[in-house]
């Protein structure tokens, strides 16, 4: 008597609509039309600039031709690369003192929600301080070569961010959902665990996405206040001093590199963790 | 059940929200529902259905009078998983499969790992979505995910269904068909089921009681007993018995309207 192709009818429209799927070759076709636009956009950037500085004569010192960058970059390779390789690892571990701290006052604001009364205030406090104006105090904190005092900073720089986001996206679960877990005679930890903590994940990481990046630019700006030469900051403020903006070019252009590195490998732990996610589902719908 | 108590048994249950502005939602319920019956609570908006729901199923707490489930009192009847609960939204957490989402209430429950998944495939097959173990929510139609939501709140072999809107969102072909397909799961499953609704053909066409009720405060103004036959039908809906007890339940709900003011 009951027909479920009548509903069925949906998915199999949905089947046919998929971008994704079939053969190697269309699957290859998709990804270069993914991402042909921004190649295009980025190799043209690089000519028109080439040109420009060409044509018009521009001086090194104001715009060095990324012919030039290039060069220098392979000129200074085991110099910048290990000036990067500290400022990688001031950023990376600073974002981790900053995740750990940011889900660890999370949990705990959710857990005890008088503490949000409390901490909320305290923490909107913290993230409208220009947090890099603290380098200085981080420096006399953790001592200025420190690797710590610069990870302090990146870590402080994206804690508010990080925290204000999870703290939302545990909370924001439905009045449904929690009613649904406790007609379940679910236990509290059941709740956070099964519903609020997944509700969190899409939250959580555009944060974290958004903390990445930060995190390069951070460490970058909290070596200009001292610390170690062999650092991305120190390299391109001494290259710039001398009038080596080629140099100084080159380890900007690694500084991003890296930024990048880190940002694509949250978006590749976000695939991993949240493949279910809107965002995500036409490349997980094949 | 075993025991011979009635599935839910309320003398004189109240209920006021407090606020700003108290609101007085339930006055005065008196009900006995019995095992295995199909009741339909009907009422305009504001009637307080959906509280009388969540009361029985100890999602709310009653201001005043007394309230049992199967002889227990709800809080009991809770914490010994006697509900299952479908809202109108079918609230499928959408990072879970289709059998995942059903086997939510028996990881809560602490079900053995190896009972779960047949448990929550047999749900499936009563359904009737057998091949849909594997997709996600956001892959299936409204009326399909309802479904999903049914077979969850099943799934622990709850022995109330407490329903709150179900098919409120779902087109009227669907809408019809799901009705069809909760009557056969009811025959399948010894559930009492507690249905809220908006509409009279759906409340007359399920249910074996339907309750009308009446806004500010919400109270029972009338039990009405809907005798149609068994198994019902697409024939049930064009029999003159069937418009017979739309009429009955339409004139109970005009009556139970205190005074005609609105507009």
């Amino acid at each position: 008597m009951t027909d479920p192709s009548h509903d069925s009818a949906v998915l199999t429209a949905f089947e046919d609509d998929l971008p994704l799927g079939g053969t190697k070759r269309t699957r290859r076709r998709q990804l270069i039309g993914r991402y042909l636009p921004a190649a295009i956009a980025f190799v043209s950037v690089l000519v028109v600039w080439e040109l420009f500085v060409e044509l018009a004569n521009v001086k090194s010192f104001i715009l060095p031709a990324p012919s030039e960058i290039t060069a220098a970059f392979f000129e200074e390779f085991s110099t910048i690369w290990s000036a990067g390789w500290t400022t990688l690892r001031e950023a990376v571990g600073g974002l981790f003192i900053g995740l750990f701290l940011a889900i660890f006052v999370s949990f705990s604001i959710v857990r005890w929600t008088w503490l949000e009364e409390g901490v909320m205030p305290v923490a909107i406090a913290i993230g409208t301080i220009p947090i890099v104006a603290m380098a200085p105090i981080m420096n006399a904190w953790f001592s200025i070569t420190s690797l710590l005092s610069k990870m302090a900073v990146v870590a402080l720089v994206i804690f508010f961010p990080v925290m204000i986001n999870t703290v939302r996206g545990l909370n924001e679960v439905s009045a449904e959902e929690v009613e649904l877990m406790r007609s379940f005679a679910a236990p509290g930890r059941d709740l956070l665990l099964r519903v609020r903590v997944p509700n969190a994940l899409p939250y959580f990481f555009s944060a974290l996405k958004v903390a990445s990046a930060l995190s390069m630019i951070a460490a970058v700006v909290a070596e200009y206040f001292g610390g170690r030469q062999d650092a991305l900051g120190p390299y391109i403020l001494q290259k710039a001093g001398l009038l080596r903006f080629a140099e100084a070019w080159a380890g900007i252009g690694v500084a991003s590199i890296l930024g990048i590195a880190v940002y694509s490998a949250v978006v590749l732990l976000e695939r991993a963790v949240m493949p279910w996610h809107v965002s995500l589902r036409v490349a997980a719908g094949e | 059940m075993s025991s011979g108590a009635p599935a839910v048994a309320a003398a004189g249950v109240g209920k006021v929200f407090v606020g700003d502005s108290s609101v007085e939602a339930l006055q005065g319920i008196d009900l006995t529902i019995q095992q295995n019956d199909f009741i339909a609570l009907i009422g305009p908006s504001g009637c307080g259905k959906s509280t009388l729901l969540r009361l029985v199923g100890d999602l709310l707490a009653p201001t005043s009078g007394s309230l049992a489930v199967n002889g227990k009192t709800p809080n009991e009847a809770r914490l010994a998983r006697e509900y299952g609960m479908v809202f109108q939204k079918a609230t499928l957490l959408e990072w879970r499969t289709v059998l995942k989402n059903i086997e939510l209430p028996l990881e809560v429950m602490d079900f053995d790992k190896e009972e779960r998944e047949p448990r929550a495939r047999e749900m499936l097959d009563l359904v009737q979505l057998s091949d849909f173990g594997d997709s996600y929510p956001w892959q299936l139609s409204g009326g399909m995910q309802q479904r999903v939501a049914i077979a969850r709140a099943l799934a622990f072999k709850p022995s109330i269904l407490l329903m709150d809107e179900p098919f409120g969102a779902l087109d009227e072909m669907t809408r019809e068909r799901m009705q069809l397909e909760l009557l056969e799961i009811w025959d399948r499953t010894d559930t009492t089921v507690i249905f809220v609704t908006h509409s009279i053909p759906e409340a007359v066409f399920l249910a074996t009681h339907v309750v009308v009720m009446s806004p500010r405060p919400g109270r029972i103004t009338d039990v009405i007993d809907v005798d149609l036959p068994r198994p019902r039908g697409f024939e049930t809906r064009e029999s003159p018995r069937f418009y017979e007890k739309l009429t009955e339940v339409r004139e109970a709900l005009r009556r139970a309207e205190p005074e005609p003011d609105r507009q």
